[in-house]
């Protein structure tokens, strides 16, 4: 196995910046950049079989027969298994629950496995699947979220996954000025650059270890041991380097052939996943429909808003329901709202699969509430960043499930720092022929018809799992030689956890050298990498672990000098009283020993929201705010984002090189979401699965990302103080540039992605030109 | 990891070479950028028994003049296409090398791949269409045969197993020529639609070709002979706004024309998004002669 040869670290020639606030590079960083790194699909193992997939090309139809004969009878091929071949039943209460490892009678979505082979080679593994014969009943599928409820059950659990109705406040309530609308949000595809991969080893015992980028491997790990027919101890999920995660990863529909197939042949079994395949296999962004009431009274403040909002999740439930009650509890985003009716409903329907990607159900009503703010301000007549100040949520208020704000909500001081920060120059000094306009270099853009706009968006999300979800983490701190070493079962998706761990490890001890395990399911849960959870939740396990190695240290040092721990201090090695009287070395102190204390971070608990949508579901808010500058050449309909200045309500900054990371990577995301970022699968057929249809932004479609503004305002609740960082400027970025191709063009612009045909102006009244005169 | 092992690979040093390894290997492809070929090799649609890489045939890699005419290699790379000194002999093809997809690929794509590809979308070919560019192609036992390139992009007349593009005739019309190109984002991307356009005062005409809306150029004769019947090719050289915008439209509406009445007299409306196709392509003609003209 690879999986032990991480990155070797840079070589030191400075001092490297250490502890809690400083910009420690990450320990991968190096090899990443050189190409070093092991990823899942660079593991090998002796005499191992290459898997292959069969997915169905229709996205609904009945399975009449399968013929596995073909298949088996080629040369090479050792296994070749179907859904008769399953011998565990699905884990009851998995997000999985309702989802079947190959299709049995009928298939529900375009690219759902229906077979798998393992064979001696990968050519003969594809060949054998493709030689699976499979006899289909074509059914009308059922492709439009708002037919799915009248249409016959596409599933035995029926085809309503979620319905929330959440009333809060006064139903009789209305405004002196209403403003409707209708919004669409599209497919987006986490599109992660490194596609799914993964290798199987069966073990002596009859189990099987997973070798796979997981996410979440204690998750995986039961999930597969309850379809694998086997005790979960039987079952070890090895985390492989993981090439980015926007969502979850991996694929059950990759990951448990794998397994099945290292058992059957009693071999190990590796499977890489083509472009296509990936895009047919994971979860996607949520298309959501949504309709908007706002009612203000004259002076621009809210007074009720009626929303009704339907996710389309696709043949199977995955997370949908969480994303419906993010989507459903934030409608009325980060502003006051006395009165709000907020329908939302999650349906099945034969598209693909919708799931976790980042600021999921968040990052739709972002879109459709900024959407109303803007027209609202245009009705009233007011700056749009004003009327938006003048329902600006703070702390203490209640959002619409009845739930108070605790934490810090500095929305209007955030608010405050993009309006204010300097827009960016005409490039009026630079000859024509230089600007970089819509349609690129080399396109067709012409500066006459370029028109800039200005727009916002506020984004929130939720922190750590929201409903009555456990979230715990436990972390091992051990230290032995002058290293501490951490052992975590948090994976690092791209977040930074593992520098985190390193720096929480490095001010609490004092010790300079951390290194963090690799992880693997014989550790104890740390549970899922999503929602900034593991900063809130393994970070503070990681703390308090090294707090308690920190005190076994201590302890004969204090107790000899008859003072209290916390009259002493760490650092650079050396360890010192208060009053500077005594003074001895960690190593000396340590006197060989090996030190070793393992902790649990478990935050408070939330309650799930009752049947009028109310309770207390989250456990912390995060906010964004983002004012962004776009071109438009409204001719042709081409937007070019100039600027996004974006400020953030981080709590506190940990790690300020990751943060800035994080944050530009997060708007470029949104970027993605409100331009290009489309899977389409018209007639619920997935079309142009590769990276030339599907558009992810470039270095040329990425905008100057100016972070104005970190509000550091510590909430007490987290550990450290600090608020995740990923997730919420992905939400307020599409906000914010639909929001700004609006003023440029005068047009709605009522559906994401922006198509060009949204923002061409026809009539010759428009808004002032950018030319230089 | 690679997953396709091909049998053979030939690396001729000269056309008449690849021509005649081509002979010996029926089965074997051309290869020269590889950025179309490969692409569907490794996504396992194609499995070539053998290939031929053009990649050292030193003579198409450059180009010669021929009176009047440039005669450029068909192994020209688009970033060769796309630089300054060959810029400064036919604008609109260097344009349209520079716009054609992300550096890598123009380093290694050429302009013969772009041809024998033949995609919609190839950026080179409505420029290659609107200058009436000639094929010279390689036969067996060095034989050369000539083919309008339109005629090839239309399935006119075909390559013959066995023969090669060698070389693509372009005449020289030391005039302003334009190649404008849209698409769905900032950073490199396949054109939603495209027009080339050049002028050619020695014989008083314009010449337009619109890429990416139909499976080959198209060429909008009309609306060329109109035009330059505006123009005062003595003088000045230029056109009111009005004369653009019309030139505009009319490239458009010939391009993509209405649906043709019903039976009935009624007439139906094109759906929203082929009527932004035939707007983007009406103001890509009018800039495209906008600028010509300036």
């Amino acid at each position: 196995m690879s999986d032990e040869a991480t990155a070797t670290a840079p070589p030191v020639e400075e001092p490297l910046p250490h502890g809690l606030g400083a910009s420690l590079p990450p320990a991968e960083a190096r090899a990443k950049t050189e190409g070093t790194f092991p990823y899942a699909a660079d593991l090998w193992a002796e005499g191992l079989l290459w898997a292959a997939v069969l997915r169905s090309p229709h996205p609904h139809a009945r399975i009449l027969s399968i013929d596995t004969t073909h298949a088996r009878e080629m040369p090479g091929v050792r296994a070749v298994i179907t859904h008769e071949d399953v011998p565990g039943a699905p884990l009851p209460g998995h997000r999985a629950a309702d989802r079947p490892v190959f299709a049995s009678d009928v298939v529900r979505h375009h690219g759902e496995a229906i077979a798998a082979v393992a064979a001696d080679h990968p050519d003969t593994a594809r060949m054998a699947a493709a030689a699976v014969l499979v006899e289909y009943e074509v059914l009308e599928p059922v492709t439009d979220p708002e037919q799915s409820f009248a249409a016959e059950p596409l599933h035995p659990d029926g085809n309503l996954i979620r319905h929330i109705p959440l009333r809060h406040g006064d139903q009789d309530a209305v405004g002196e000025i209403v403003v409707e609308g209708q919004y669409r949000i599209g497919r987006q595809d986490p599109a992660p650059i490194g596609a799914e991969a993964g290798l199987a080893v069966p073990r002596p015992d009859g189990g099987v270890e997973l070798y796979i980028a997981s996410t979440d491997p204690h998750g995986d790990r039961d999930l597969a041991a309850a379809r694998y027919g086997l005790e979960p101890e039987r079952v070890k999920v090895v985390v492989t380097g993981v090439p980015g995660a926007t969502g979850d990863r991996e694929d059950q529909s990759f990951q448990l052939p794998l397994g099945l197939l290292a058992l059957r042949t009693g071999c190990p079994v590796k499977l890489t996943a083509t472009r296509e395949e990936s895009f047919l296999g994971h979860a996607h962004r949520h298309p959501t429909l949504l309709r908007y009431r706002h009612h203000a009274d004259a002076e621009g403040k809210l007074v009720k808003v009626e929303a009704q909002i339907l996710l389309d999740a696709g043949a199977y439930a995955d997370t949908s329901s969480e994303a419906l009650a993010a989507a459903v509890s934030f409608a009325c985003g980060p502003y006051v709202v006395p009165h709000a009716f907020i329908e939302g409903w999650a349906v099945r329907t034969n598209n693909p699969p919708s799931g976790h990607v980042r600021g999921e159900g968040a990052l739709q009503v972002c879109a459709a509430y900024e959407a109303q703010m803007d027209k609202l301000a245009k009705k009233l007549g007011i700056d749009p960043a004003e009327l938006r100040l003048r329902n600006a949520m703070a702390t203490g208020d209640v959002l619409p499930t009845g739930q108070t704000v605790t934490c810090p909500a500095p929305v209007a001081e955030l608010l405050g720092a993009v309006r204010d920060f300097p827009l960016p120059e005409l490039p009026r000094d630079t000859p024509e022929a230089d600007w970089l306009l819509p349609g690129g270099p080399e396109g067709a853009g012409e500066p006459g018809a370029v028109r800039r706009g200005v727009g916002y968006g506020i984004g929130m999300v939720h922190m750590l799992g929201a409903e009555g979800t456990d979230e715990v983490s436990t972390a091992t701190v051990k230290v032995h030689d002058g290293v501490a070493t951490v052992i975590c079962a948090a994976v690092e998706t791209g977040q930074g956890f593992t520098t985190l761990a390193r720096q929480i490890v490095q001010d609490t001890l004092g010790i300079d050298e951390v290194q963090v395990a690799p992880v693997d399911t014989d550790q104890p849960p740390a549970g899922p990498g999503c929602r900034g959870r593991h900063t809130w939740v393994s970070g503070g396990a990681v703390e308090r672990a090294a707090k308690m190695v920190r005190t076994q240290l201590l302890q004969p040092l204090a107790h000899k000098f008859g003072m209290s721990t916390e009259l002493l201090q760490i650092a650079d090695g050396k360890i010192t009283s208060y009053d500077g009287v005594l003074s001895t070395t960690v190593t000396e102190a340590m006197d060989g020993k090996e030190l070793w204390a393992t902790a649990q971070c478990r935050p408070h608990p939330t309650e799930p929201l009752d049947a009028d949508g109310q309770g207390d579901a989250f456990v912390g808010l995060a906010f964004c705010a983002i004012r962004a500058v776009v071109d438009v050449d409204i001719e042709l309909g081409s937007v070019r984002v100039v600027e996004l200045a974006v400020a953030q309500d981080v709590g506190r900054v940990l790690n300020p090189v990751q943060l800035a990371a994080r944050i530009e990577a997060g708007v470029t995301q949104g970027v993605g979401a409100a331009l290009t970022e489309n899977l389409r699968t018209p007639r619920g057929l997935v079309r142009h699965p590769d990276f030339t249809g599907y558009a992810l932004p470039t270095s040329l479609d990425a905008p100057d990302i100016r972070i104005v503004k970190l509000v550091e305002e510590r909430d007490v609740v987290a550990p450290f103080g600090a608020k995740a960082a990923s997730a919420v400027p992905v939400v307020a970025s599409p906000a914010a540039v639909a929001s700004a191709v609006r003023a440029a063009t005068g047009r709605p612009v009522n559906r994401l992605p922006i198509r060009p045909q949204a923002a061409v102006v026809t009539n010759a009244s428009a808004p002032a030109m950018v030319s230089t005169d | 990891m690679t997953t396709h092992a091909t049998q053979a690979v030939t690396l001729p040093g000269s056309l008449n070479e690849a021509v005649a390894a081509l002979a010996a290997m029926p089965a074997a492809v051309p290869v020269a950028g590889g950025t179309d070929l490969m692409a569907s090799v490794n996504a396992g649609l194609l499995r070539p028994a053998a290939l031929v890489g053009l990649g050292r045939i030193s003579e198409i890699r450059g180009w010669q003049y021929q009176d009047g005419h440039a005669l450029l290699g068909a192994g020209l790379t688009h970033a060769r296409i796309g630089r300054p000194d060959f810029a400064a002999l036919i604008p609109a093809l260097a344009a349209a090398a520079r716009a054609a997809g992300p550096p890598q690929i123009r380093n290694a794509g050429t302009l013969g791949g772009n041809i024998a590809s033949a995609a919609a979308t190839g950026d080179t070919l409505p420029v290659l269409a609107a200058l009436e560019a000639t094929l010279v192609i390689a036969g067996p036992g060095g034989a050369r045969r000539e083919v309008p390139v339109s005629h090839l992009l239309a399935g006119m007349e075909m390559l013959s197993p066995g023969e090669l593009i060698g070389f693509v005739r372009v005449p020289l019309l030391h005039a302003p020529q334009t190649f404008l190109k849209a698409t769905g984002r900032t950073g490199p991307g396949r054109a939603l639609a495209s027009v080339a356009l050049v002028l050619d005062p020695a014989r008083r005409g314009v010449r337009c070709a619109v890429g990416a809306v139909a499976p080959m150029p198209l060429r909008p004769l009309e609306a060329e002979q109109w035009v330059a019947s505006l123009i005062d090719w003595d003088g000045e050289r230029t056109l009111v706004p009005e004369a653009l915008t019309a030139f505009g439209e009319y490239v458009a509406a010939a391009c993509i024309p209405d649906a043709a009445p019903a039976p009935d007299g009624t007439q139906e409306q094109l759906p929203p998004a082929v009527l932004h196709l035939r707007r983007t392509v009406a103001a890509l003609a009018r800039r495209a002669l906008g600028r010509a003209l300036s």
